[in-house]
């Protein structure tokens, strides 16, 4: 099962690389990571995604908790929670067919034309992972996908539920 | 505020945290920090032969005392060769702070010379590291190292300093820091009241219980609390071979060590108990066997101060996150008065099943006229101790004839390398805790094999006159290795053989020791004496003992804990 688990931590330099060292030491896998500071700049904020059961998520939660720059961990998929991922994608768009359907399959998904260039569009979407990879699919269904980059998947707890210090 | 250089603030920051030996190596990136150190005498300095040593010493000086070891190592190779010392500490849960040299900070990512991203090499090993990036911040760095590396589940801790902050021409003030804690770091110690509340019903109600205590207990200083509640309801004590010596091994509710190499007794009453009393004890493979057939008709109470240790290999009933100490004294608490008498007679009939096991006498082995037996060696050093030596091990079979044939009455005497099982430990172990109990009678029990991991270690034994005891088991071979190809693969001996044994006697010698090779039976007690009855010297004893022999009890591998080969023949 896809879970995703939220890390509130010191953002000291080494911290993300002992979180990540947890992961790869303990044989988890990680499907998709994402990091920043927060408001509070003292501070990062980390999500990650990854498939396991129940007691490897215990685990993988209790492993991170003992790390000595870590807060907060949460499993977000524990709750109600919003979750979201950006994906920018090139596609070629050489004819004027195809650049109707890009078009078409941007306002269906809601997705925004951030940069043209003479044989291609860069496109931003956001939403869900399941979302980003069915608009995906549709595109290269009628052209051809030069390249997408993610962000990876990053959520917060719906309610008054927050990971703060 | 007083101005000083970096390597002056390392020395002072040592001494204002109370650290009174250092183990290390010098080299070019910590020379300033070896300078620094000639200058005062608060802070004395052991220099070993290879740092491995080091950090082996550093870990025997904190598992005898309690407090934190420390060590001294220059950047590069230097700091690697602290690496399996690290680990060995860490799997054990002994706190240890790591000075390590680096090189300048303008060549970090360079490939300087010397260079290593030490805290990228020791970081699956530590419980923090620390790179320290400006002079000021020594102080605070150092104290908060100590601070983890000794506080809720200990572990070694890594300061790593670049050159050009430790430089003594540069001076900046000192201010040793008074608040060292940490917003992201709060270890648990209280149990939870309601888990407390559920476990002392669960133990009052039991029939068949057992207590099973482990290194925790040690680390907390929880063996006079441990032994309260073992006596309140007459348990039966098993104990881990990093508890050994929580509850006392004399004690008459004592079962001895549990496990792969345990008794039958602790392992029979763990397989048939009803209630599990875990204490600072993590369920590891080399005691629960097969986990699928572990205790199965047991309620287990698991109190461990690392949330992680919880329901990690064994799902637990009735988990409780706290130190052993605070814990076991909520536990008392929470029981109050018990009717010594009513629950004596409410275990009855479960001592009785525990006194046919205990009658089966699994320790019992046959001494033979002309080989001198691994057990008798033991429980020969056993008597001409008193049963109250500081007894560090090696690792291999030598290491469970000691935990099995030496009960050790207190915590801290037993010092050996459970979790990462490193050979080439025991040596440097008891010269550090020769260091901090200077009257002490301090063994290493070893093998033949052991003892030339780290044999080097003779001269620092030296230069700093100590009078370490090393009973070195000989049987020509790898044994456990040996052992093992015994039982799997057909007596096919590949690479456990050496034939090319120094004559350790010579050895000694050479190192200015004392040398005593043992032959046969009758010599052994004579030599014992006149082994222990050297209070000023070291004495290497050769003991060549009976090649052939096995560790038993052992378990049956997938098996339940108390499928048991008994000797080569008998099965449980
Ligand atoms: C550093 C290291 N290398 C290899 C091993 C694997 N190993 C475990 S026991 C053993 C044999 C130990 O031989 P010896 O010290 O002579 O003791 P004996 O078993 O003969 O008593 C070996 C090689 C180990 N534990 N540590």
């Amino acid at each position: 099962m896809k879970r995703i688990i939220s890390v509130l931590m010191e953002n000291a330099p080494g911290a993300l690389s002992r979180i990540v060292g947890v992961f790869s030491q303990r044989g988890y896998n990680v499907d998709s990571l994402c990091v920043a500071a927060t408001d509070d700049k003292s501070l990062s904020r980390l999500t990650i995604t990854t498939q396991a059961d129940d007691k490897v998520i215990e685990q993988i939660t209790k492993q991170v908790n003992k790390l000595i720059d870590v807060l907060k961990v949460t499993d977000l998929t524990d709750g109600n929670h919003v979750e979201r991922e950006l994906m920018l994608i090139k596609v070629a768009t050489r004819s004027e067919l195809v650049r109707a359907e890009v078009n078409r399959n941007v306002d269906i998904f809601r997705a925004q034309i951030i940069d043209v260039d003479l044989n291609n569009y860069t496109i931003q979407v956001t939403g869900t992972s399941d979302k980003l990879d069915a608009f995906a699919n549709v595109l290269a269904q009628s052209t051809e996908i030069i390249e997408a980059s993610r962000t990876g998947v990053c959520g917060l707890a719906r309610g008054d539920k927050a990971l703060r210090p | 505020m007083e101005m000083m250089s970096g390597a002056a603030m390392v020395v002072r920051t040592l001494k204002d945290l109370g650290v009174k030996h250092v183990f290390g190596y010098p080299g070019g990136a910590v020379l300033d920090i070896y300078d620094a150190l000639y200058a005062q005498e608060d802070v004395e300095h052991i220099l070993v032969r290879h740092e491995q040593g080091a950090a082996h010493m550093a870990d025997g000086y904190a598992r005898s005392t309690g407090t934190t070891g420390t060590v001294l190592v220059t950047s590069g190779p230097g700091a690697t060769n602290t690496l399996t010392g690290i680990a060995t500490a860490y799997m054990d849960s002994i706190p240890m702070v790591i000075l390590s040299g680096q090189v300048p900070s303008m060549h970090i990512g360079e490939d300087a010379f010397q260079e290593t991203d030490m805290v990228g090499c020791s970081r699956p090993v530590v419980k923090h590291s620390f790179l320290v990036k400006r002079a000021v911040d020594i102080p605070e760095a150092i104290a908060k190292a100590y601070y983890i590396a000794n506080t809720g589940r200990p572990g070694p801790v890594v300061v790593d300093l670049p050159k050009d902050i430790v430089n003594v021409l540069e001076e900046h003030p000192y201010q040793f820091p008074e608040d060292v804690t940490m917003r992201s770091y709060n270890p648990t110690l209280k149990g939870h009241p309601k888990q407390i509340k559920k476990a002392a019903k669960v133990l009052l109600d039991a029939k068949r219980p057992i207590l099973y205590v482990g290194g925790g207990a040690i680390a907390a200083e929880a063996s006079e609390l441990v032994t309260e509640i073992a006596e309140k309801l007459h348990l039966p004590v098993t104990s881990t071979l990093m508890g050994l010596g929580a509850f006392s091994g004399v004690h008459a509710q004592s079962l001895g060590m549990l496990g792969m190499h345990g008794t039958l007794e602790s392992n029979k009453a763990m397989h048939n108990a009803d209630c599990i009393l875990a204490l600072g004890a993590r369920f590891d493979d080399r005691v629960t066997n097969n986990v699928e057939k572990f205790c199965p008709h047991a309620t287990i109470i698991h109190v461990d101060i690392d949330p992680a240790s919880i329901s990690k290999t064994v799902a637990v009933h009735i988990p409780v996150v706290g130190s052993v100490d605070q814990v076991a004294k909520q536990l008392l608490e929470q029981m109050g008065d018990v009717d010594s008498n009513k629950q004596k007679e409410k275990l009855a009939d479960w001592w009785q099943q525990i006194e046919q096991w205990r009658g089966r006498t699994c320790l019992n082995y046959k001494k033979d006229d002309k080989l001198i037996k691994p057990q008798e060696v033991i429980q020969s050093v056993y008597k001409h101790t008193n049963g109250d030596a500081y007894v560090s091990s090696d690792v291999g079979q030598h290491q469970m004839f000691a935990a099995l044939y030496y009960p050790f009455a207190k915590p801290r005497r037993w010092i050996n390398s459970g979790g990462l099982g490193t050979m080439g430990f025991g040596l440097p172990a008891a010269m550090g805790v020769q260091m901090a109990h200077r009257d002490a009678t301090s063994v290493v029990i070893t093998g033949d094999g052991s003892i030339q991991m780290n044999i080097q270690e003779l001269s620092t034994c030296l230069q700093y006159k100590l009078p370490i005891k090393i009973i070195s088991l000989n049987n020509r071979a790898l044994g456990m290795v040996r052992q093992w190809q015994d039982m799997n693969y057909k007596s096919r001996y590949s690479s456990s053989y050496m034939d090319s044994m120094p004559d350790f006697v010579k050895l000694a010698e050479a190192y200015g020791h004392i040398g005593i090779r043992v032959d046969h039976p009758d010599q052994l007690d004579a030599a014992m004496e006149r082994c222990f009855a050297e209070k000023e010297r070291l004495v290497f004893m050769d003991i060549q003992i009976d090649q052939n022999e096995h560790v038993y009890p052992m378990q049956i591998k997938f098996g339940a804990m108390d499928d048991m080969r008994l000797s080569k023949t008998e099965r449980t």
